[in-house]
């Protein structure tokens, strides 16, 4: 008498327990003549206990208060009949949840609106707009430098240096005011003699006015950023971040010096 | 009723996190996803049809919210830090070796499609039937099982694969 095929429902079975004992039994007969999928089914297995281990310290947590069932649905109830001081209170809880919500989704997959995370952005933007640009990479070249200090000192509000990278084999090209979420930056370029080029972009910071350096990777283009006494500083290029990252702290070192 | 939603669906609530972490990977978010299951589970208990079971209604919530949240954050450019998706926040108690296995896991796990990686956690993590996690993906039960036979057959090969071969998405790291 010949048995039913085996299929691979039946091996998920064995793993997950779902097969009556009669399947199992020729499901673990099949395996024993099948080294090559009994292989595969134990490979199957460590991959679940590992899952299971890997996620089991959730478990031991202790729930967070916010988590509490009865007391969300004390919440619930007591909000129904609504004097006037419970709408006032709500609306406090509202605007604290809101903060806290908001704090909670720092650093996970949201990008943050402002901060070194956003200067990022921009950078990158700026840079991938007009670093591969032939005809003006540059509004101001690097040979009118005083004409493009009065022009972004007047944007920005304030005197942005321009650091020097000659030693690091980077020259200047000259800038740009650029457009950003956050209000005018200005935009320096710089290249190699094989013409790789960076962009630094530097604008004021209301939030994060002074942040340590960090570096953010969008597609291929790197940026490392930090901000220093109200300003924000973010240079960014296609170039590894090992490379690009002793440009950033000469660009920082120059930058606190000049300040 | 209300004493019936507690008893129902307060044991459940560590599980729900670990879902939610398993998916959103960073705590924070991961329990605010949670808070938000268990507010619409509240508001919508007496809807609930009674010949459902409950962990599988109250994980088709937490499921819908979750995938939700992850298309929208899909949509926008990535801005992750490193150090709060780290396999170490998930083992703690775990050793080193296993730390470091973790890890690779993990960053197999996160390669897999949604639709693979949520098979396998909701039938090997949270052990439910293939029944139930096919009224939580509201799918055929054939179409759970070959999402399964695919996330297992992939994750193996992901595992021995090149380590960290992998692209990586755009990331924040603090350097300094």
């Amino acid at each position: 008498m010949s048995s039913r095929p085996i299929t691979e429902d039946d091996l998920n079975g064995l793993l997950d327990g779902t097969l009556d004992p009669h399947r199992h039994a020729e499901v673990s007969a099949y395996l024993d003549a099948h080294p090559d999928v009994a292989r595969r089914i134990t490979l199957y297995g460590e991959q679940r206990d590992m899952l299971r281990s890997a996620f089991a310290p959730v478990i031991e947590e202790p729930v967070p208060s916010e988590l509490s069932l009865l007391r969300m649905i004390e919440d619930r109830r007591r909000a129904r009949p609504t004097p006037r001081w419970a709408i006032a209170a709500a609306a406090v809880l509202l605007v604290c949840a809101g903060g806290l919500g908001g704090w909670s989704l720092r650093g996970m997959g949201l990008p943050a609106a402002a901060g070194v995370q956003a200067l990022a952005r921009e950078a990158t933007t700026s840079f991938s707009v007009y670093a591969p640009d032939d005809i003006h990479p540059v509004e101001v070249r690097a040979e009118e430098r005083d004409a493009l200090q009065r022009w972004t000192t007047i944007r920005i509000g304030r005197p942005v240096a321009i650091p020097d990278l000659t030693a690091a084999g980077y020259r200047f090209m000259g800038g740009r005011v650029v457009a950003t979420e956050h209000g005018p930056a200005a935009m320096y370029m710089y290249d190699d003699d094989r013409g790789t080029r960076l962009v630094m972009l530097v604008r004021p910071m209301q939030a994060d006015p002074k942040a340590p350096m960090v570096l953010h990777v969008q597609g291929n283009v790197n940026s490392f950023s930090w901000a220093d006494n109200g300003l924000g500083y973010s240079l960014a290029g296609a170039a590894p971040a090992d490379r690009l990252h002793p440009l950033a702290n000469e660009a920082r070192r120059q930058v606190r010096e000049e300040a | 009723m209300d004493q019936d939603m507690v008893r129902l669906i307060e044991p459940l609530i560590p599980a729900l996190r670990r879902y939610a972490r398993a998916l959103m990977r960073e705590r924070a978010a991961a329990d605010d996803l949670v808070q938000d299951c268990l507010e619409r589970a509240i508001s919508r208990w007496h809807q609930r049809r009674h010949e459902n079971d409950a962990r599988a209604w109250i994980f088709t919530i937490l499921h819908n919210l979750a995938m939700t949240r992850l298309r929208r954050a899909a949509q926008r450019p990535v801005h992750v830090a490193l150090d709060d998706v780290d396999a170490a926040h998930l083992s703690h108690a775990a050793s080193q070796e296993d730390g470091l296995r973790h890890r690779d896991l993990l960053a197999a796990l996160a390669q897999l499609p949604d639709e693979q990686r949520t098979v396998l956690l909701l039938v090997t993590v949270e052990q439910l039937s293939y029944a139930e996690t096919a009224q939580v993906l509201e799918v055929p039960i054939g179409t759970v099982m070959s999402r399964l036979s695919r996330a297992r057959e992939r994750l193996v090969r992901l595992m021995s694969a090149e380590p960290r071969a992998a692209l990586s998405p755009p990331y924040l790291r603090s350097v300094k």
